[in-house]
């Protein structure tokens, strides 16, 4: 094993009361290339900035080398960083930009000239040192910003989101480009992006993060192959999510049909998460080897691929990818290896809520109050309040409705939509619909009394 | 597109009645005598006259050390004014402009008459303290708005590359903000020379500025002189603001 270079070890960080980190923890060996891979406002980037000494964390230590980082200012940290819009000097040329570092530190003129010219070769950018950087392109401010970070010999090179800003083919060639230069110049790399090809295609180790925490660390095998969750399924490449059952060891119901798999120690009878990556779900025409049946919906040429929606004839859509296209409508038969199956635990079954019986008939919770049956309850009752995901009722009106929030994130679970709805209290609901919604779409929240399950707590908080 | 270019037209009147008529009057009596018979007598007589001579270094000297008060007050002003973790609110720099909306005149009047309150006995120093105090905003505002649009990133990138926090100021914030700086000295060097206003009321006439012996020439009818000498002064602003322009492209341009 590796020795570590960067310890993290409970990080926390709030703004203005929002949680943006919650209890990170992880480590960095040394070379290692670890991206940061999530969506905007994962909280990828305010880690790097607390690693760079640009934020402070509100708790939790970063250690270099074993080292405290926490209260060290930015200037004196050994770490250099490659800024998003690159922040390359306007008032100084290519050379002096690449110096700055060198010169703050002191360095003897000749040797800053041998190697400004070094790292300039490295990025393929010699000849440009008296340009203004105004007037170089965006992938040649890219080659200058990491040039300039590197002739510093940083302990560890930190990189935020430095493609975003660049078109896809020239993306594609600097991501060989910075494996390239990792394999090269044998420095960490924390890198930072939402672009999980990017993630995928460049790491060692993929950590990703969703909502202040991290979701999964592997490496891209790992990531890819065995999402720990629907969103890191969801998130990383193309996946069919459905909702499934551990019928007992290495063997799990999905879609209406039991199939092997090599899953174990769930228990028996479990509700689960599935997850089929869209090429591991193979044609067959041998009827012994077919698992289930299904009619061609759509077809589409990917270049490479055809991509295919087919509905089994369970009423299931699934998405499936395969070299060799069929023709719409037609039947097919299909089946699905045991190791292709990833199965995970539920998050979470129900909506869970604690509660205060408010009055007869009514209930608070949500930071709103529902009608439901309170039969047994005394106002003032602390309550837990459980509502199954497909008795939350959307409304795309604020009318009639209890409260309001708005669409967070959408799974499609191949024969509905599971969404996480953000409520105006800031809580979350998750809903099962068939009805088609938008990311963002404002939507109203109503739950049927009858509906709404009420259990008794004590003071404390226990269940009675 | 005849029609179109004729809505030019009130302006261009405009223009000539109130601004190249006016100007070539200014040129055309500079060079002529009382009796209206073409003279360089004007020119002459002020690089002879030791008084004017010594006023106008006088209005120079006062200008510069102005310019410099406004920049050394004005400049940490604008920057904890754009610096957002120690300024959250637009009315504070609405604050600070505000005295702009307040004619010129008047705030002088108050300013002496608080001196005069206080006791203060007027001179350069009271001088200063009202040109400051009027051409501090021109000063400040500029140099706010190109410190409040700067990248916060070129400051990081900076302190990245272990720059402390006053070499980052020296490096790169104060570097950055020059163009800011160059028109905030256009903005404040060029009418104190002019100004007459403020020598009159705050130092009761004993101290003469530039601005002061033509608006006395003038009113004492002495009309060519008059004109001459503010020929002159048009000549030091236009190529202050010629400086300042070039200054203004180098900041910009990178190759400071």
């Amino acid at each position: 094993m590796t020795e570590h270079i960067i310890d993290i070890k409970h990080l926390s960080k709030s703004f203005s009361g929002k949680k943006v980190l919650e209890d990170i923890n992880l480590y960095v060996r040394r070379g290692e290339f670890v991206t940061l891979l999530g969506p905007s406002g994962c909280g990828k980037t305010t880690m790097l900035r607390m690693i760079a000494g640009f934020l402070d964390p509100d708790e939790g230590e970063i250690t270099l080398e074993g080292a405290p980082l926490v209260g060290v200012p930015p200037h004196k940290r050994p770490l250099n960083t490659v800024f998003q819009r690159y922040a390359l000097f306007p008032h100084l040329d290519v050379y002096d930009n690449i110096a700055f570092g060198l010169k703050l530190a002191k360095v003897p003129s000749e040797e800053i000239d041998k190697r400004v010219r070094k790292v300039l070769k490295l990025v393929s950018m010699s000849d440009y040192e008296d340009r203004d950087v105004d007037t170089l392109s965006g992938g040649q401010q890219q080659r200058i910003a990491i040039a300039r970070a590197i002739v510093n010999r940083p302990k560890v090179l930190l990189l935020d989101e430095p493609l975003a800003a660049l078109d896809l083919k020239m993306r594609k060639d600097m991501q060989i480009e910075l494996k390239e230069m990792h394999r090269k110049l044998g420095i960490t790399f924390i890198y930072v992006t939402h672009d999980q090809e990017e993630a995928l295609t460049l790491s060692d180790t993929v950590v990703v993060m969703n909502e202040g925490r991290i979701q999964q660390i592997g490496t891209p095998m790992d990531i890819y192959n065995e999402p720990v969750n629907a969103f890191v399924a969801d998130f990383i490449g193309e996946s069919n999510i459905l909702k499934g059952r551990m019928m007992r060891d290495r063997r799990v119901a999905f879609i209406k049909h039991e199939f092997d798999c090599v899953d174990e120690g769930f228990g028996e009878d479990v509700p689960v998460d599935v997850v089929v990556r869209p090429e591991d779900i193979y044609f067959t025409t041998d009827p012994a080897k077919c698992q289930f049946k299904a009619k061609v919906n759509s077809c589409t040429f990917k270049g490479v691929h055809y991509e295919m929606f087919v509905d089994t004839d369970t009423g299931y859509e699934l998405m499936i990818q395969d070299y060799d296209p069929y023709p719409v409508g037609s039947e097919v038969m299909l089946y699905i290896d045991p190791d292709d199956i990833q199965v995970m635990k539920k998050e979470r079954r129900a909506n869970v809520y604690e509660g205060e019986v408010t009055g007869d008939g009514k209930v608070e919770f949500l930071g709103a109050e529902f009608e439901c049956n309170t039969e047994g309850f005394a106002s003032g009752d602390k309550v837990r309040v459980t509502i199954r995901f497909e008795k939350v009722d959307l409304l795309d009106h604020e009318d009639e409705a209890v409260t309001t929030g708005h669409v967070e994130f959408i799974l499609y679970m191949g024969n509905h939509y599971h969404l996480t709805i953000r409520t105006k209290s800031g809580e979350k609901i998750w809903v099962d619909t068939n009805d088609i919604w938008d990311k963002n779409d404002f939507v109203g929240i109503n739950i049927l009394p009858e509906d709404i399950r009420l259990e008794k707590l004590e003071e404390d908080g226990q269940k009675v | 597109m005849g029609k179109r270019s004729s809505w030019a037209l009130p302006y261009a009147i405009f223009l000539v009645l109130f601004v190249a008529v006016p100007l070539l009057l200014i040129v055309l009596y500079s060079f002529q005598d009382a009796s209206g018979h073409f003279t360089f007598a004007n020119m002459a007589k002020f690089f002879t006259d030791r008084d004017a001579l010594s006023t106008f270094a006088l209005s120079i000297e006062v200008a510069i050390e102005n310019t410099a008060l406004c920049i050394l007050i004005g400049y940490p002003v604008a920057y904890i004014l754009a610096d957002k973790s120690l300024n959250r609110s637009a009315v504070t720099v609405v604050l600070f402009i505000l005295p702009m909306w307040v004619n010129a005149l008047m705030r002088t009047l108050a300013t002496a008459e608080l001196f005069t309150m206080a006791g203060i006995p007027l001179g350069k120093g009271t001088l200063l303290f009202g040109m400051c105090y009027d051409y501090l905003p021109f000063m400040i505002y500029p140099i706010y708005t190109t410190l409040a649009k700067m990248d916060r990133s070129y400051a990081d990138a900076a302190a990245d590359l272990g720059a402390s926090p006053f070499t980052v100021f020296r490096k790169v914030t104060l570097p950055l903000s020059m163009p800011g700086i160059a028109s905030g000295v256009l903005m404040v060097f060029m009418p104190t020379v002019s100004t007459f206003a403020i020598s009159e009321f705050l130092t009761n006439n004993k101290i003469k500025l530039f601005g002061t012996i033509i608006q006395e020439n003038i009113n004492n009818s002495m009309w060519n002189y008059g004109a001459a000498l503010s020929l002159i002064m048009l000549i030091i602003i236009g190529l202050t603001s010629f400086l300042g322009k070039k200054e203004d492209v180098e900041a910009a341009g990178g190759a400071v």
